[in-house]
């Protein structure tokens, strides 16, 4: 599949300033990559191909490298993902609550169909994930940056309104 | 404090009083409360009289391992000779585990204090405070506390950094956390070397978890012997413990007793006991990683360390994964394996063939398909996943399988006979 990538270098200007910012936290320039991918993917959408060997030239690493790190992490979309990229957890806590069928209705009324799809009109992205760290509030959900506690079926149609 | 919940009678709250209220979020409002005292009367001490005040606590790691805190505080080197650093767990992604966020959520200043206590314990001119990269809501409130307490400058010559992790349960196990601090794929490391003689960076580091460093204030504040007093059952367990509550009860949510109370009353006292019409089944006690107990199992078992293992489990994360007599443990059982299937870093080969092996098993059985010799073929993979690897992810996987079939064996042979309808495809 290829991807149609309207692609702007990342680092340059107010972006470029923060990762200075962000070097300066740390003793040597590679342990400021997972920051350097947060800022990129926050600018980006996505890391690409580009990105990362943008990411390798500003830190002095090389492309492989930083693709062998951006590989390991699930949070580092390596395509384009919708406009709401919606995690819901189906791990065992959250799968006896229910969890499943939060799945199930979030793919059914956003109109993603199925998980890790992305809408036909590129609206949303729905992934199953593992554990939220707050399973006392099944059926933890986390739309983009937003984190929603206590999903239900019921619920979703509200969540879906809300975001679309 | 029960939190989503009203405090209950019978909890001792200490790090969760404040669990709900906005205002102790604030550097105003957590200074109006006493916070940052202890942290200031730290600092004019000699860090090996902080040292020995937790040690003389009795506090242990709430991280998983219940390690001594002021024990491991101690092996960092005596004479400095280049810079110590200390790293603060706040991964939390073991399935039944959500106090930590908590912590961060409503007491954010505890838990800097704590590291800066910490630190200067240690000789540590630098703290990082690892948040798993969903804690979107604890990494903001995180940023903010910080920059406020920054501003008033509580913190001496210490620099508290955070560092947002990006999807990897195995960056909780404790060197894999400094690998991903230091930009790697977040590898778990062979030890030796232990972390106090070449950590992060390669320095001498100190690693604990949220939940121990919130409780170190406290301590200082109000003496060893107070925190060492509150005890129920075994006094090698001292202090209180938040205990994250989910799955099949009523209230879920994070409850702090003292260690020892009765794992029965958490759960039928405080959480509700089961939904409605409904009877529970297995608990697992202490996160996923831990064996499951049963209903007899749990009613008889008393939250501490010893008392844990006693029943049969581990008390690990404090996270209490409740299974009532609707749940089928061998779909559970299999979601599980399905985690850490996922989440291994696929370095040793134990772990990632074991991992993966025994969740298409269960699947298979789960689909109507299973041999008669596959439980005896999980078990055997169990063995071969147990005390085997570079850290002990692979035996948490076989942690829940081996004990599950061991005490809901019936349930597994059901789908073996037929006399179950299939839940899954095979
Ligand atoms: C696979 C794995 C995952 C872990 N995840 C966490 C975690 O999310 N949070 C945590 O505090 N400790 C976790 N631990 C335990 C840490 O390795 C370490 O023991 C702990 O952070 C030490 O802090 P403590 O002594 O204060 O408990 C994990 C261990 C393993 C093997
Ligand atoms: S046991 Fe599993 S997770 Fe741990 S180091 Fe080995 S492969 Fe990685
Ligand atoms: S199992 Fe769903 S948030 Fe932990």
């Amino acid at each position: 599949m290829t991807v149609q990538e309207d692609y702007q270098p990342v680092f340059t200007g107010r972006v470029l300033e923060e990762l200075q910012t962000v070097l300066q936290r740390y003793p040597n320039k590679q342990a400021a990559l997972l920051p350097a991918l947060w800022l990129a993917q926050r600018e980006h959408g996505w890391i690409s191909d580009r990105i990362m060997a943008e990411v390798a030239e500003v830190l002095g690493l090389t492309p492989a490298y930083v693709k062998g790190v951006v590989t390991f992490y699930t949070m580092y979309h390596q395509h384009p993902v919708g406009k709401n990229f919606v995690q819901v957890c189906t791990t065992s806590p959250c799968n006896i609550c229910g969890a499943e069928e939060v799945l199930k209705a979030l793919l059914a009324q956003s109109g993603a169909g199925d998980a890790g799809a992305t809408s036909p009109d590129g609206k949303w992205t729905i992934v199953e994930v593992e554990c939220l760290g707050a399973c006392g509030f099944a059926t933890p959900v986390l739309v983009n940056d937003d984190f929603v506690e206590n999903v239900t079926p019921d619920k979703v149609a509200d969540l879906v309104r809300k975001y679309r | 404090m029960g939190y989503p919940h009203k405090s209950h009678p019978k909890e001792t709250v200490v790090l969760s009083q404040y669990f709900g209220d906005a205002d102790a979020r604030t550097f105003k409002g957590w200074t109006k409360r006493g916070g940052y005292e202890a942290l200031a009367q730290s600092l004019k001490l000699d860090p090996v009289a902080v040292t020995d005040v937790v040690k003389e606590s009795g506090l242990r790691g709430r991280g998983g391992a219940g390690f001594p805190t002021g024990l491991k505080w101690s092996f960092m080197p005596k004479e400095k000779k280049r810079p110590h650093y200390l790293c603060v767990n706040a991964d939390e992604s073991e399935p039944g585990t959500f106090k930590d966020r908590e912590i961060m959520r409503w007491t954010p200043h505890a838990l800097l204090e704590g590291t800066a206590i910490a630190a200067h314990a240690i000789r540590a001119e630098v703290a990082y405070i690892y948040i798993r990269g969903e804690f979107t809501e604890p990494w903001t409130i995180m940023e903010r506390a910080l920059a406020e307490a920054n501003a008033a400058d509580v913190f001496g010559d210490i620099t508290i950094h955070l560092h947002r992790g990006a999807g990897a349960y195995i960056c909780g196990e404790e060197t894999a956390l400094m690998n991903s601090i230091e930009g790697k794929r977040g590898n778990p490391r062979i030890k030796p070397p232990f972390p106090a003689a070449a950590g992060l960076f390669g320095l001498p580091t100190t690693i604990n978890n949220v939940e121990t460093l919130a409780a170190v204030p406290h301590i200082i504040k109000r003496g060893a012997a107070w925190y060492k007093a509150l005890s129920l059952s075994n006094p090698k367990s001292t202090g209180t413990k938040l205990f994250s509550v989910c799955g099949h009860v009523q209230r879920p949510g994070n409850y702090e007793v003292t260690m020892g109370f009765p794992l029965k009353d958490l759960l039928y006292d405080m959480c509700g006991g089961p939904p409605p019409g409904r009877t529970f089944k297995a608990c697992i006690p202490g996160g996923s990683s831990v064996p499951i107990l049963t209903r007899e199992e749990t009613d008889a078992c008393l939250l501490d360390y010893e008392g844990v293992v006693a029943s049969g489990s581990m008390l690990g994360s404090g996270g209490v994964i409740v299974f009532d007599d609707s749940a089928d443990m061998v779909y559970q059982i299999m979601r599980l394996a399905r985690f850490y299937a996922h989440e291994s870093c696929a370095q040793c080969t134990q772990c990632r063939e074991g991992t993966a092996w025994t969740t298409k098993i269960m699947e298979r059985i789960l689909a109507g398909q299973g041999k008669p010799t596959d439980l005896d073929l999980l078990l055997d993979l169990s063995e071969n996943m147990t005390g085997k690897t570079i850290c002990v992810l692979s035996d948490s996987c076989a942690a829940p399988i081996v004990s599950g079939i061991k005490k809901f064996r019936g349930e597994f042979e059901a789908y073996l006979a037929g006399k179950r309808q299939p839940v899954m495809v095979g």
